[in-house]
Order: structure tokens, then sequence, then C-alpha cells
């Protein structure tokens, strides 16, 4: 098998209980062959012994003992698949209302979103929500997988309706890229396979459209940014002097003799080597891991963050941020919590809430403004010490925080920088 | 700009892989990297050299041994811990036997498995590890789907598969009580098949159990389990033979079945994996207990 050219494409999944989404993922698995003859006899017996008729491929993303109990998904489950093209890592994310933290966090790293609608039902709140998530997330891509067309007789009037209903909020968002594809995931049609029941559309299966969306400018290569990770001091007498500064790029493309800037110190001075374990790199971009070795000895530690000298992030401690809350215990107003954005930690405080927003209908209430879970708001904090950031629109990285309980430790937010 | 700037999927993991090694690195006071000598844990050994190059890699070895070990898997290990100048500490199985700490498993098919889990914990605490690096992908197994990159686990070392902390981003959070630690995973979202082709890019030396060679084994129940050191007892209407096989996990050999294979290069490895049609963990006893195995050990502090 040939892997050199081999892309890798994250996607979310997202749709309501009864939307057929597992279904869909099954069919996805099963029709291109990542199927194993033991993942597929396990199924085979399950959906015997709960006395369904033929294989449930839904079975397939089954998962912990407690969701099967209560017959529903808590939290992301991540799936795998490979085509000669790309390989596809699935964040299958569960769908109500009381799981947007579970949305949010499939949808973070994600390339592409699938929306699910079901045909008969058409646009509904949670088609809106998730769409909304997505875009606030700012996944490049969405596909609209309009599903159960065989329900509705594979008839295009169902599959217009829908899509003339959706562009009709959809310019709302602020998604690039807007795919539709008619499809039944129970019976294979539209998925892997072109369906043999709706000659009047010409688009592509989603199979076809996973593996040949544009994926290439998903990442930042304009704006360079390094956030220092950890310095490599080997400390033998081969590499006596070595001093690397090791990191993920998290925007733009590096060259040796690059003119860069460190922060906070703002001390300018030049790449002298893009190191590897596998030798000296030419070029480094996202998201390469890599070694910097720089001219000049400066006091650089983690949480510093490399960029060029004459283009930089905003240096601040006032930070405006859209925030998801994670936790049972609601957003406190003045509250003090733990920041952590690329590789620096600091304090902060909520200053105000600027206001909450209602994810279906995308009001914003300034009057009722507490922030519980699975809640989005608009909110200003003040950190301890200046972070580097960019807008969320501009770097996913660079732009992105998450909020730390300092008394249990648990994640309870995630923010965009607005 | 697009297609000169893009890295393959191996490249891509490989980076992924190489970051949560150096935030382990920078956010724990003493990690520990779990070593089986199996191909996962060989893997992440590699990804530890190429992440903290030319350093050192800042991790100690633990090897849960349940003194069933195939020989070249240890062999293999001596001579990996040597090469890199590292530190391996042995948690054994055996010596938590004879202090009575654990009591063994009797019957036909006895396994040392479930005794690790107590053996791994009390290893944890004695070395007061923050920190523990393992070789769990996601595509093994459906409780491992749902894993973390870190994995919180309280003062008895137990999964909370209903309150993991959300993970987003590039933004890991090891922030922990005293006592607590946590499990890290940082090949997380490599599939058996990466692994493979990945191995073979990067020229990895592998033990040669994973290649074809002949060995002595019983048929049961649909698997093939290797006889050597008579650890496993053949009932009267079993019948030993010899046959063309290799490993394609390896662990403890009373669990670790093994597979008919005349594969004898990493190539030859990759097309039968690619053309597989049972799952690796297809040849684990361990997991054929039962529907929920996996959840359940887990949820106890296995691996």
């Amino acid at each position: 098998m040939k892997t050199d050219h081999t892309e890798l494409l994250r996607f979310t999944t997202a749709g309501s209980v009864d939307d057929g989404k597992s279904t869909l993922i099954g069919r996805l698995l099963y029709d291109s062959k990542s199927i194993f003859e033991d993942q597929y006899e396990a199924i085979s017996q399950t959906s015997s012994k709960r006395g369904e008729e033929g294989v449930n491929l839904a079975l397939l993303t089954d998962g912990l003992k407690a969701e099967r109990e209560q017959g529903i998904t808590i939290d992301v489950a991540y799936r795998y698949f490979a085509t000669p093209k790309r390989k596809f890592i699935i964040a299958d994310t569960p769908g109500h209302i009381q799981y947007t933290r579970n949305m949010v966090t499939g949808a973070s790293t994600a390339n592409v979103a699938l929306i699910l609608v079901d045909a008969r039902h058409g646009v509904v709140e949670q088609t809106r929500r998730h769409s909304f998530i997505a875009s606030l997330l700012q996944i490049p891509h969405l596909i609209v997988c309009i599903n159960k067309m065989d329900l509705v007789d594979f008839k295009e009037d169902a599959y217009q309706k829908i899509k003339e209903d959706f562009q009709s909020f959809s310019h709302r968002l602020d998604v690039k890229d807007i795919d539709f594809i008619p499809m039944s995931a129970l019976l294979g049609d539209n998925v892997v396979d072109k369906s043999k029941n709706m000659d009047w559309y010409g688009g592509s299966t989603l199979l076809y459209s996973l593996e040949n969306v544009h994926i290439g400018s998903d990442n930042n290569f304009i704006d360079c940014r390094l956030p220092v990770q950890t310095v490599i001091r080997p400390y033998n007498d081969e590499f006596h002097d070595y001093r690397g500064y090791a990191g993920r790029i998290a925007g733009g493309v590096w060259k040796k003799g690059d003119k860069v800037t460190v922060l906070p110190s703002g001390f300018s001075t030049t790449v002298a080597k893009i190191d590897t374990f596998d030798g000296e790199l030419q070029e480094a971009y996202p998201p390469m891991s890599v070694t910097l070795l720089l001219e000049d000895d400066i006091d650089i530690s983690r949480g510093d963050m490399i960029v060029r000298e004459n283009n930089q992030p905003e240096m601040t401690q006032d930070i405006e941020v859209m925030l998801c809350w994670f936790n049972e215990r609601p957003l406190q107003p003045r509250g003090k919590y733990t920041i952590m954005h690329t590789t620096k930690e600091a304090r902060c405080m909520i200053k105000e809430v600027r206001y909450r927003l209602d994810i279906n209908s995308l009001h914003r209430d300034e009057d009722d403004k507490e922030i519980k879970m699975n809640d989005i708001g608009r909110v200003l904090l003040r950190t301890t010490t200046p972070l580097f950031v960019d807008s969320y629109r501009k770097n996913r990285i660079t732009g992105s925080i998450i909020l730390v309980d300092e008394q249990t430790n648990e994640t309870v937010a995630a923010g965009m920088v607005i | 700009m697009s297609s000169t700037y893009q890295l393959n999927h191996l490249r891509e993991l490989e980076s992924e892989s190489i970051f949560v090694l150096r935030e382990v690195a920078a956010q724990f006071e003493n990690p520990v990297l779990l070593f089986s000598g199996g191909k996962d844990s060989i893997l992440m050994v590699h990804l530890a050299v190429k992440a903290f190059y030319p350093a050192k890699i800042p991790f100690t070895l633990l090897h849960v041994d349940t003194g069933h070990n195939f020989q070249e898997a240890l062999d293999y290990r001596d001579a990996l811990v040597e090469r890199l100048g590292a530190k391996l500490v042995v948690g054994s199985v055996q010596e938590a036997i004879d202090s009575g700490m654990v009591r063994e498993e009797t019957g036909f098919n006895a396994t040392r498995n479930f005794l690790q889990t107590a053996v791994l914990l009390d290893s944890l605490e004695k070395g007061k590890y923050d920190a523990a690096l393992g070789g769990g992908r996601r595509d093994e197994e459906k409780a491992r789907a749902k894993e973390r990159f870190f994995s919180h686990r309280d003062e008895f070392g137990q999964w909370d598969p209903k309150n993991q902390r959300p993970e987003l981003w590039n933004l890991f959070n090891g922030r922990k009580q005293y006592g607590e630690h946590f499990r890290i995973f940082p090949i997380s979202n490599w599939t058996e098949l990466d692994v493979w082709q990945y191995l073979a890019v990067e020229k990895v030396e592998l033990p040669s159990l994973y290649f074809a060679h002949e060995r002595e084994v019983i048929h049961r129940d649909g698997m093939l389990l290797a006889t050597e050191g008579g650890l496993i007892p053949v009932r009267d209407d079993e019948q030993v033979n010899t046959m063309m096989v290799r490993c394609r996990t390896i662990g403890d050999i009373t669990t670790t079945g093994v597979w008919e294979s005349n594969a004898a290069t990493l190539d030859d490895i990759i097309a039968e994996v690619s053309m597989a049609r049972q799952t690796e963990r297809g040849g684990r006893a361990d997991d054929k207990r039962s529907e929920t195995a996996m959840e359940d050990r887990k949820k106890q502090g296995y691996f």
C-alpha cells in the first residue's frame, strides 16, 4: 500500500438521536471495508440477541456500558478508517443539547463537519445549533447530509426544500464552504456508492467529498508562531552548547536565516537551524514538531513565543472571548480561574459577561447573563500576565484558551479569542 | 501554497505524538513510560527519542513483568535500555504473588493478565510517578475509543469514563491533586496499520516474534496459543502442532494468541495487516472474557 501521499482528514459528526448518525458512520466503515470480521460478528450477534432484523450497523459505534444501558452516547468517541487517498479520524459526538461541550470538543480540531438532517423532518432547532457550533469553532467545511431519503421516496423536492431552508439561515454563519448530499445511510445510497434511486442528483457521494475536499489551506501559513514547549539541553560533550527550543509550529512557514523576535522579552535574533532527529530542515510549517536553534543566546523558556519581527500577535492582559461553559458549577462573575493558552499558563479573572448567546436563535441576551453548563457567552477576561494572542478566526491554535477550576483542576470552559 | 506544505498522515501523527510527549516532560515531575516489549511501546520509545533529540529521553521505563514472557521480548528490552542509556524499573507479578499481594488464577485458561493492574498501581505508587505513558490506541477496542490523551486517574488509579476532562485543540490539562496521576496516550490516533507503516518507514528494529517463525502451538477457542515453557496446560483432547506463525501483539504468553503467517518482512506484515479480516485484539484471550472486559479493567486502573 502506498503511503507517501496519504493525507489526514479529521471530521466531526453531529446529529440528533434519531438522525441515523450511528448508522451513517457504520455504513462508511462497512462500505469502505474498514470493518473486521470479529467486529462484524460481534454486532451481528448483538443484533440477533436484541431481536433486530438484519445486522444493525449502528452498533459498530456502540460505546461504554453506561451508554448502552441508556441507549445514548455520552462522550466523544474517535473512530478511524482509511482509503488509499486519505486517512480519516471521526470525532463522533452526541447531539442532544446537554452535550454541547462534546460537540465543541470534537469540532475543535476538525477540518470538516457533517451535519445530519432527517429528510422527513427537515431543518430543526438542532440543525441550527450544530451548524452554529461548527461555524463558531471555525470548521472550514460543512457537509449537510440529508439522510433517510428512502423515507421520502427519494424525491428531489424534499432535498431542495431542506437545502433552501438551510441556506435561509446559513448566510449568518461564518463558514466558507457548504455542501448538500441526499443519502440513505441505512441502504447505502450516496454514502460510499452512488445512489441508483436519485438520478436527479448530480453531485458526489459523501466518501468522494471527504476524499477530495481541499484541506491544504486549513492551516495558517502566513503568520509565524512557535509557542515554546520545552528547552532541549543535552548536557553531553558532543552537544555541549546545544540549546534548542522545542515546539509545534502554530503558524507560518519558517526558514533558516529568518529574523525572529522572542516574546515577551522582545529580543530579536535569527534562526540558525531548524533541527529534528532526522536532520536539519530547510523549511518548517504547521503542524510540524521541530526544534529551533537561534543565533544569539537569549533567555527563553516554556510559554514564550517565537514570532517574526514584523508580524507579531497581540500582547495583552485583556482578552475578549466567546466562551463555551462545560461545568455543572456555573461561571462565577468576578471569579478567578487558571487560563491555559498555547504552552503558557496564567491566572485570570472574569471581568465582564457581555451577553449570553441563545445558540438556537443566535439571539444575544444581555439581561440574563448567567453562563451555565453548555451555555455560550461573550466574556472579557483579565489575565495576571500578558498572553500573545491572535483572533481565533486567524489562527485556531494561538486564538484558543481553556479555563481550569483552581480547586478541582477540571477544565471548565473553552474560549475563542475575538 | 497547498500541496507543498501538506504533511502525509504518518508525519502528522508523528508530530502530534511528539507534541504530547514534550507536554508530558514539561507538565509532570516524574513521568514513566510503560514498556512491554510490544510494538506500540517500541514505537513510543522511538517517538520519545525523536522528541528530545539530541538529549536523552526524560522518562524512566517501567515494565510490568508477569513472569510469563517470550524470551525474545526480554532480550530486546534489555538491549534497547542499554542503547538508550535509560533507567528500567521492573514491577514483578511473581514477587507480588510470593508476597501475597495478589493471588494467582488456576485452571486451564489461568492468566496473570489481571494481576498486572495491582502491580502496576503498586509500582506507580512506589516510584512516586505522576504520569504513566502508555501505548494504548483508540482503534484497539471500544472502551479505548473514548479515552483522552491525558487521562486523569484518582488516588485509587481508577478511570471515570463519565467524567473525563474535555480535550480541545492543543491544550492538555495535566493539573492534579496530590496522590492522583495521569495516564498519557501519545499514540491515541494511530491505527494498527499506521504503526506498521511508520515502523517500516523509520526502519525500526523489532523483536523476531513479530515475523513468521516456527513454533509449537495449540488451537483453543478459535485462537492459536504458544505452548512454550509449559505455561499453557494442554488438555488431553488438544493437539500440539508446529506451525509458521507470528505475533500481532506481544504480551503475556498465556493471553497472546499467535497467527498463522508467512510474513518475513515489515512489507509482508503491512500487506497482511491491510488485508486482515480480524482486529489484532481478536487474538487476545483477555478481551474475550466478556463484552465489557476492557472497560471493566480500565476502570480499575488497567491500561
